[in-house]
């Protein structure tokens, strides 16, 4: 196994060689199935032929070091690539058998059922209350001012921010604290009510008290959510998810439940920096 | 290894005092150089405000005058058109040889008459049309003394020159220190140099006209340039596709906002006013050739705030699921609006100060009329200034420096708007 190219065993090699991770993805149904996914930035390929299905309801972590092609793996899903310029893609990404990149595709339809989280906090400079309003808004899914309220509330509680914020929705959400704000972002992605939920390393930029917040609050939302969430954090990655995938340099190294790669990781890169080896 | 510890430290000691000494200099330099600015633009200023002065105050010669009915209206109708017309000139005349009742001499009367402004007659009809119960009383009036005489009270006309070097002889010197000592001179504050339009005579020229002109124009250029530059700019930064041809069209707005602003001025000649035959001196044509030479001043800044504008805000919105066009005009633009206002008002600021393009277009007319449109023959501040400071008077001497001031408070004011709009717009995030 060794002597295979790195390409190789990710395009024929993991999945097909280990039943049991490919077993785990059929015995649910898969929200996204990415098919020989490959990116490229101008010249330099950044995703070497994905396959990997990510399970509906459950929570997927990626794993790996800086520079794997994670995070462009999570931004293929709701097509956040597309305005980079000299991103080009290759493959297919399916969210519940569709085509994402088809051409009959819109990607703002496709990023109210994919809700994104990003790795800093990122609330528009307005107030908590127009934060979590704005998607409602402007896909029209409240038709009166009370309505909007209710799925305002509701999003903040469903984010478990709302306790903290309900006499300031009126103020900035610039001026919440990190761990505040990015749960504010969370509700925001709540708000349109979608499928999907990606989080690309919500909590690097966020003291430990704020980080299991957040892990608590994915925790709550599995189950009703799909989400893929891209951390640094092996222990995050255990502790929050129920499958996990070991990306390195551009492949899909391994992917299985959290348990078996955590525990009996099968190929030596992945333990290696499971084990804190490299990475 | 402390020989060569002590050996390095030697040469970090010996090197520490020139690179102290370099330091002193450039600050000196700094210092020095930011001084020699303060002390131009301070120079400059008080210049400016010196000669200004005394143009805010007008000298007027008090006379009893008698508003002869049989001069003045001698139908009796009190048409307003007719009395503007009227002969004001006998009465106040007449109101100086009983002033002045030992000058009997033909030569020596027409001296005295001088001593009044030849709009003090005009003045007073347009009072009357105001006031026409006045008509066949007696009354004392407040009439505009000459520029000579003005120039005189104010010091710009000295007696010690010899009699033939001076615009005003002894005998009429004589007569306005009689008017002196009886208090029928005064200086009050000089309303109508901001309630006129221009005029031939300097004591009645105002800048009324010339602001309002300016106030058009620039309302043109506003209009004109402040969306165009918006939408190219956001056009440019935000969905242009990086490719040759918008490399080409950055290249020449670049290349647009360093053209001498004369050559605007031909292109409007040519192309507004022969071409499409828009008229002469007007405003709108003024603004519209302003604005060509504001919008790649605007586009450039606008381009600036955009772009500055952090990409996590952009991810946020496309995140939610905004669109293209939502993420900017929800998003972008209001957050790059405080750079987008700050770049229009200095781009505006240099069209106010612009005179160069209007000269070629016209708008250097000598224009009496207050402007009451956009295609009115009209001039603006800067021309204003140009036209007086052209003019032999002594008395546009100090209008030319008042007329600036008011330029430089105008300018001052949209510099202080600039500021505080960045402040009001301004987001953290």
């Amino acid at each position: 196994m060794r002597t295979m190219s790195v390409a190789d065993r990710t395009r024929s090699g993991v999945i097909a060689e280990f039943p049991d991770a490919a077993a785990g993805t059929a015995a649910k149904p898969a929200a996204f199935e990415t098919r020989e996914l490959s990116v490229f930035y101008g010249k330099k390929q950044a995703l070497k032929g994905i396959n990997l299905d990510i399970d509906k309801g459950e929570v997927t972590a990626l794993i790996g070091p800086s520079g794997c092609g994670k995070s462009t793996y999570i931004r293929c899903l709701n097509r956040m690539n597309d305005p980079i310029p000299g991103c080009r893609i290759e493959g297919k990404v399916l969210l519940d058998g569709m085509d994402v990149y088809a051409a009959d595709i819109d990607p703002v339809e496709l990023r109210a059922r994919v809700g994104m989280v990003f790795q800093k906090p990122n609330p528009f400079p307005k107030s908590v209350w127009e934060n979590v309003a704005y998607g409602p808004r402007i896909h029209g899914l409240a038709a009166t001012r009370a309505e909007l309220n209710d799925i305002v509330e509701r999003s903040l509680q469903r984010a478990a921010l709302f306790d903290e914020v309900k006499d300031r929705l009126q103020e900035p959400g610039t001026s919440l604290s990190g761990g505040q704000q990015q749960r504010l972002c969370i509700a925001r992605a709540l708000a349109v009510d979608p499928d999907v939920i990606l989080m690309d390393e919500p909590c690097s930029a966020l003291d430990p008290i704020a980080t299991a917040k957040i892990e608590e609050l994915i925790d709550e939302l599995s189950g009703n959510y799909t989400i893929v969430i891209v951390t640094h954090s092996m222990q995050q990655a255990a502790r929050v998810s129920d499958m996990t995938a070991f990306f390195h340099l551009g492949d899909l190294v391994e992917t299985g439940p959290t348990d078996t790669i955590f525990t009996t990781p099968r190929d030596e890169r992945t333990e290696g920096y499971i084990t804190g080896r490299f990475g | 290894m402390a020989t060569s510890a002590t050996s390095t430290r030697a040469r970090v000691a010996a090197t520490l005092k020139r690179r102290h000494r370099s330091e002193f200099l450039f600050r000196a330099f700094g210092l020095a150089a930011i001084a020699l600015s303060l002390l131009a633009l301070a120079t400059l200023f008080i210049d400016i405000v010196w000669r200004a002065r005394t143009a805010f105050v007008q000298t007027t010669i008090t006379l009893e005058v008698f508003l002869d009915e049989s001069i003045i209206d001698p139908e009796g109708k009190r048409d307003p058109a007719e009395l503007r017309r009227s002969d004001t000139q006998t009465p106040i005349r007449a109101a100086l040889r009983e002033r002045f009742p030992e000058v009997t001499n033909q030569g020596q009367r027409r001296e005295l008459y001088a001593l009044l402004s030849g709009s003090a007659p005009f003045l007073l009809a347009s009072r009357l049309v105001r006031e026409p119960e006045l008509i066949g009383q007696r009354i004392k009036v407040d009439l505009l003394a000459s520029d000579d005489v003005d120039m005189l009270m104010k010091g710009h006309i000295s007696r010690d020159l010899p009699p033939e070097q001076r615009q005003i002889n002894d005998r009429q010197i004589g007569w306005v220190d009689a008017m002196v000592a009886a208090g029928e001179v005064r200086q009050p504050f000089n309303a109508g140099f901001f309630t006129r339009g221009d005029s031939r005579d300097p004591t009645t020229a105002g800048v009324l006209g010339a602001i309002v002109g300016s106030a058009l124009t620039l309302l043109v250029t506003l209009a004109l340039s402040f969306p165009l530059a918006i939408a190219a700019a956001v056009y440019l930064e935000e969905f242009a596709p990086d490719n040759r041809w918008t490399y080409l069209i950055e290249i020449n707005i670049n290349n647009l906002a360093a053209v001498p602003s004369i050559v605007f001025g031909l292109l409007g000649l040519a192309v507004f006013l022969n071409f499409f035959g828009l008229p002469r001196s007007a405003p709108l044509v003024g603004g519209m050739v302003l604005s060509l030479m504001t919008l790649p001043v605007i586009i450039i800044a606008a381009r600036a705030a955009i772009a500055a504008v952090p990409p996590s805000i952009r991810e946020a919105a496309m995140g939610v699921g905004a669109s293209p066009v939502q993420v900017v005009f929800h998003h972008v633009v209001p957050l790059a609006l405080p750079g987008i206002l700050t770049g229009t008002i200095i781009g505006m600021a240099r069209a106010l100060g612009e005179t160069a393009p209007l000269l070629m277009i016209g708008m250097v007319a000598f224009i009496v009329d207050t402007p009451k449109g956009f295609t009115d023959a009209a001039s603006v501040l800067p021309v204003q200034i140009f036209l007086w400071a052209d003019s032999p008077e002594r008395a546009f001497v100090e209008r030319t420096a008042a007329a600036t001031l008011v330029l430089l408070g105008f300018l001052v004011v949209m510099n202080a708007t600039a500021v505080y709009l960045r402040r009001r717009f301004e987001v953290r995030y």
